[in-house]
């Protein structure tokens, strides 16, 4: 700034202090969005105590049993859920092992040199689009495309390993196998994108020493990136399977909203969030009540297990923090 | 094993002779081409899936949403054994919805994260909304359905603004996570010399801190954007369906994704076909969201 200039400012102050209504605007600012912060915690206990609340009645009728019988039933105004809970569970977990064999070794295609560089970021892109994909949209293909191909497959399995648990039942339309193979797909972009992460936190120096050894890829991936990588990936797992547990619209298309317990794979089965889908537009008085019961149920559930991925996570953090 | 010399053999004979390349017949190396032949297979059959689904978008919805364009856009949805029609009202629902849910969760979302990462840090406060963020993103987006159910629908009744406010649940945690993560890569000298000019608090935060911030939190609310815009299952119980246009906040509202659920239930071709085309348009809006975040976050870097 020329003298003359400064000279001129200077008699009306160049430097002040803060005005009255700047400091009031920084004192409102940041009470507000401390608010905002409060009123986030605020938001998922009063999730929690209007769900609460609503099922209040439904528990004190229903209690313990609500979780151990087997009849959903208006009419006889009969709730359970513990086929829901079986079918909520059962897809999750075929979803988990499928879905999981693919993320995770789609994390290694993407991470240990299996393709140039481009490509992988290409192929990154891809996978992520599966997540961005609507979950009613995987529910229409599974019921015109996934469903036809299946069909015969699992006939064929059906007559042949008739005897095995797993394909006691024909496959007749929709049933737990196509619901649990486009969960598999939907949880894969998860598990792949927090396995990639887990595979980057690998300090490099690691990887070096291992093929300095003279080992060959598959055995510097079995024996030293997988064991190294492995709570990186059990949170992948857990978050993903977290993912499945509280899925609902492309399972609700697919797997039939029939309430049997049941280990074979083209069984028509139920989840707890399948169940609210399909039935609370229609519901009314004790039926909501029961369904408010079963909505706290899933959320307990999904809570525990996205808590577990979560800490998990935390933990491998901490792990690599000090390495680097 | 028999070729394998000790040290002092070694020193004796020279390095001579020794064969250090691999065999690609030898039980490692077979081990190894199999292992990456799995690898390569898996990672093919895992693109399947979204090839099949471009294909059958396009063949399906493709073929109706490009011929006649503007009656699919713009009409009506048929009933039973009606042909033509199209989604009009159920994309200017999921649009007016996806609005009323930005408008509450970005906001909301971007002052949660300054609070987070910028005025409490440590605090517990701020650990606290940290937590809850990240339970939340894995939060059943059916849950916030039924808490607005509780909270709106039962004394109000099915109306765009519950789902637009159950929308808004499952937007906040992407939200606050993207802006956290942006405004925590800040960086420290930048905010430190605009505090050394005297500047307040909130002067740093609107002069410095959110303009750097801005991409990131850009491409936060539109990845979030694109999620809520393809959710149905919270809005199968707040905003349940119409067949009309959208005329009051206060009434139940079509939405593509519950357009797309209801009608794929049936057994009309006509109806399955508009599935499929509200399928693509659903996809595109969700896509071109999604792009627009990569694009904003490639700028960035």
């Amino acid at each position: 700034m020329s003298r003359a200039l400064f000279k001129e400012k200077i008699g009306k102050g160049i430097t002040r202090p803060p005005g009255n209504s700047e400091i009031y605007g920084d004192v409102g600012f940041r009470f507000f969005s401390i608010a905002c912060a409060w009123s986030i915690i605020l938001l998922i206990l009063f999730i929690l105590w209007m769900i609460g609340k609503q099922a209040i009645p439904a528990m004190e009728k229903y209690g313990f049993g609500f979780l151990t019988g087997t009849t959903w039933d208006v009419n006889k105004q009969q709730f359970a859920v513990l086929p829901e809970v079986w079918g909520t569970l059962y897809s999750s977990i075929l979803a988990l092992i499928w879905g999981g064999i693919l993320g995770v070794t789609i994390a290694i295609f993407l991470t240990q040199d299996f393709i140039h560089a481009k490509i992988a970021s290409v192929f990154r892109l891809t996978v992520e689009l599966l997540a961005a994909i609507p979950s009613v949209v995987y529910g229409l293909w599974g019921i015109y495309v996934l469903i036809p191909l299946l069909r015969p497959v699992a006939h064929w399995l059906h007559e042949h390993f008739g005897w095995f648990p797993f394909f006691s039942t024909e496959l007749s339309g929709p049933g737990m196998a196509p619901a649990a193979l486009v969960l598999a797909v939907m949880i894969l972009p998860t598990v792949a994108a927090i396995s990639v992460d887990a595979f980057r936190q690998i300090p490099a120096k690691v990887k070096e020493a291992t093929y300095g050894m003279g080992t060959t890829r598959a055995e510097a991936i079995f024996k030293v990136l997988l064991p190294t990588a492995s709570s990186g990936l059990l949170a992948a797992l857990v978050l993903g399977f977290g993912r499945a547990l509280g899925e609902t619209m492309a399972l609700a298309m697919l797997i039939g909203n029939s309430n049997q317990i049941s280990l074979s794979w083209f069984s028509p089965a139920n989840t707890l969030a399948s169940l609210m889908a399909s039935s609370f537009p229609e519901a009314g008085g004790v039926e909501v009540q029961a369904l408010m019961y079963a909505a706290l149920v899933l959320l307990l559930i999904t809570f525990l297990v996205n808590l577990g991925g979560l800490y998990i996570q935390q933990l491998t953090m901490r792990k690599f923090e000090g390495s680097k | 094993m028999k070729d394998l010399k000790t040290p002092k053999q070694l020193r004796k004979e020279g390095w001579k002779g020794l064969n250090l390349k691999r065999e690609p017949f030898e039980s490692r190396s077979l081990g190894n081409s199999v292992f990456s032949g799995m690898v390569w297979l898996l990672a093919l059959i895992a693109a399947i899936p979204l090839l099949s689904i471009i294909y059958m978008l396009l063949k399906h919805g493709g073929a109706r949403l490009f011929s006649e364009l503007l009656p699919v856009l713009t009409e009506l949805p048929p009933a039973g054994f009606e042909m033509g029609g199209g989604i009009g009202p159920a994309i200017i629902g999921t649009l007016v919805m996806v609005a009323i849910a930005s408008t509450i969760a970005v906001p909301m979302g971007i002052l949660t994260a300054i609070s987070i990462k910028i005025l409490g840090k440590e605090s517990k406060l701020a650990r606290g909304a940290h937590f809850t963020a990240k339970v939340l993103t894995g939060f059943p987006s059916i849950l916030s359905g039924v808490f607005v159910y509780a909270v709106l629908v039962i004394k109000f009744g099915y109306s765009a603004l519950a789902g637009g406010v159950a929308l808004a649940v499952l937007m906040l945690p992407t939200i606050i996570i993207a802006a956290e993560e942006a405004l925590g890569q800040v960086p420290k000298r930048m905010t430190d010399a605009a505090y050394g000019m005297g500047c307040t608090p909130t002067q740093v935060m609107w002069k410095i801190t959110l303009p750097t911030a801005l991409p990131g939190i850009m491409t936060g609310v539109m990845l979030a954007v694109a999620g809520a815009a393809g959710e149905s299952a919270p809005l199968l119980f707040t905003a349940l369906f119409s067949n009309y246009y959208l005329s009051h906040m206060n009434e139940p509202t079509a939405s593509l994704s519950v357009l797309i659920y209801n009608f794929s239930g049936m057994p009309f071709d006509n109806q399955i076909e508009l599935a499929w085309t509200a399928s693509l348009v659903l996809v595109i809006i969700v896509l071109i969201f999604n792009l627009f975040a990569r694009a904003i976050s490639r700028k960035k870097n």
